[in-house]
């Protein structure tokens, strides 16, 4: 199996502070990883790293095939990635977002025209071509930013809390949405606080205190702390925490 | 280059569709003008005299005569005593009485009372005045005053009327490319950063000088525009020469955009919300800029410590070189000085915000 993220004893210091303390793993291709833990565990550093936004103190890792301690520019071309705030600019109509971003990834112009046209048939958004993205609702502003987020095809994606604030239904449309992106073939490193969207994951890792305490499939995560959901096992981990939220 | 191109129209976009914004950056700087321009003056426009002589001959009638043609003046009222007056003064509408000796003839001697509420305005008014009757007497009584023991003449020089405005528009057009390209620059990479699509951003490839200049050429070309209003409006409606040549003064001004827009750089890579950003760039622009760049106060008349902090703001240099150059007529080499100091100045914030900003990344 070829994995497109492989991390090994990756460490981040701020000052003493060591806010990702030697994690390691890998995650194949294809794959919808979750990455979870809470509140200044250190996901979101860790993510950062990956996607080339910080530099690592130390430790080693290869993301889509490039070293993040050098390569990181390569990396950005590579893969997509959606924040934990909404994403877009609020003040451009839909169209002028896709375009914008899908030009930053160098898509060129006809392929833009081409692609937005089958993204907003896909998202029934063809009405909304012209509307300002304030004017959405949040669930929808998600799915724009999200499909925005895989518009240049990239073989991974990050997703920083994608659905916080989100109702239930549209999160579930926006999961059936990375489904259908994992299927093409893109990678998804999703980190969330629902737990019930790591069940929908293929694997997940559990960061507690800065290093990543359990990686497994939810089924095997649950058996091998005997819970019946993944809330239950990521309290019994989170217990032994030592950093406050 | 495409990408750079497609970040300028998103910025360009930003502004257009921000009502607020808008408002700003276009209204703000003819609206100004016009405030510090006509109202904001301590210039003499019209001085409601009133007269004050116990006896009526004929040198006394010939000087109110005179008064009562200058247009400058306007005779509210003529009294053998002053007492009335302090009524008229108090109430507003006197603004000056003058009250001539009782033997005028043979000792000329006038006294002035001054509304001195205002004392810029009163001052102005004592000196315009004392002028006018120096002028008369010195001309209805040629020669006879040998004793006279000397004799001033002033020549107001570059600025003959004493217009405010002159001294005005170069404090103001300080004061407007500070707000424009500092404030809004800083307000606006800021909101990228408080918004998160900044985040989107630097996780994407784009270069992020491409970001950063992306965000200051639509402020540059803004600027100029306000520029060009500025000029034309006092030029025309406020009769500001403009003697030293408008390509210098235009170089000078770019110099000084660019440090506004680099000194907003620089802001925006300390700060994390627009509230910090606003307040950061009132506190440290706009007070400093108002208060210590001579725009309004002479920065000669203040205490040492202040004048060495006026030294560092970059509006004192760009003011003091505008008026140099917009009144006196001094070309762009010989306000070399204050051009090399704000060049100088501009190179150091650029260099630093852009070694800000990339450490920001890291």
């Amino acid at each position: 199996m070829d994995s497109v993220i492989k991390v090994e004893e990756l460490t981040k210091r701020f000052g003493n502070f060591t806010a990702v303390d030697h994690i390691s793993f890998s995650v194949q291709r294809g794959e919808i990883f979750g990455f979870l833990g809470a509140n200044g565990a250190g996901k979101t550093t860790a993510m950062r790293m990956l996607c080339g936004l910080s530099r690592p103190t130390s430790g080693r890792g290869m993301v889509a095939g490039y070293d993040i301690e050098t390569q990181y520019e390569d990396i950005k071309n590579n893969i997509g990635y959606m924040s934990q705030r909404f994403s877009l600019y609020e003040d451009l109509k839909v169209w002028e977002n896709i375009r914008l971003f899908g030009g930053i990834y160098g898509v060129d112009e006809k392929e833009i025209k081409h692609r937005t046209d089958e993204l907003l048939a896909e998202l029934h958004f063809e009405k909304e071509r012209n509307a300002y993205v304030k004017s959405l609702p949040l669930g929808w502003k998600q799915k724009l930013a999200f499909s925005v987020a895989i518009f240049h095809r990239p073989s991974i994606v990050f997703l920083d809390e994608p659905t916080g604030g989100v109702d239930p239904a549209t999160r579930r449309q926006f999961w059936e949405m990375i489904y259908a992106a994992a299927e093409q073939g893109i990678t998804i490193f999703v980190t969330t606080h629902y737990m019930d969207e790591a069940e929908y994951c293929n694997r997940v890792s559990i960061m507690v205190d800065g290093r990543i305490d359990a990686l497994d499939t939810p089924r095997r995560l649950k058996s091998e702390f005997g819970a019946t959901t993944m809330d239950e096992v990521f309290r019994a981990l989170a217990r032994h925490a030592g950093r406050k939220e | 280059m495409d990408v750079f191109a497609a970040f300028v129209r998103k910025e360009f976009l930003h502004i257009f569709r921000d009502k607020r914004t808008m408002l700003i950056l276009l209204v703000m700087p003819v609206v100004m003008i016009v405030i510090f321009g006509f109202a904001l003056s301590n210039e003499i426009n019209n001085i409601n005299l009133a007269v004050v002589s116990s006896q009526r001959n004929e040198t006394v009638r010939q000087l109110v005569e005179r008064f009562d043609a200058n247009h400058y003046f306007t005779i509210v009222g003529e009294y053998a005593t002053a007492e009335p007056v302090e009524h008229l003064l108090r109430a507003g509408k006197a603004d000056m009485a003058i009250v001539f000796g009782t033997d005028f003839d043979r000792q000329p001697s006038v006294q002035l009372i001054v509304d001195a509420s205002n004392p810029n305005i009163a001052s102005n008014e004592v000196f315009y005045t004392s002028s006018v009757i120096r002028k008369a007497m010195a001309e209805t009584r040629p020669a006879t005053q040998e004793e006279a023991v000397v004799t001033t003449h002033l020549r107001m020089l570059y600025n003959p009327q004493m217009r405010s405005s002159y001294n005005f528009v170069p404090g103001i057009m300080g004061l407007i490319f500070i707000l424009i390209s500092a404030l809004m620059t800083s307000i606006s990479i800021v909101r990228e950063k408080e918004q998160g699509t900044m985040e989107v951003l630097l996780a994407s490839p784009v270069r992020p000088i491409y970001i950063i200049l992306s965000k200051m050429v639509p402020y540059l070309v803004i600027s100029c525009f306000n520029l060009l209003t500025i000029l034309l409006l006092a030029y025309l409606l406020l009769d500001v020469p403009v003697t030293g040549g408008i390509a210098g003064l235009c170089i000078l001004s770019l110099v000084y955009i660019i440090l506004s827009l680099a000194l907003g750089l620089f802001i925006s890579t300390v700060v994390n919300t627009q509230a910090v950003a606003m307040l950061g760039s009132v506190m440290t622009l706009m007070l400093p800029v108002m208060l210590l760049s001579g725009m309004i106060f002479p920065i000669e008349s203040m205490p040492k410590v202040l004048q060495y902090i006026s030294d560092v703001i970059p509006a004192k240099w760009y003011i003091m070189a505008a008026r140099k150059m917009m009144i006196e007529g001094q070309t762009l080499a010989q306000v070399y000085v204050e051009a090399s100091i704000l060049t100088g100045m501009t190179v150091v914030l650029m260099a630093l915000s852009l070694k800000n900003f990339k450490n920001r990344l890291g």
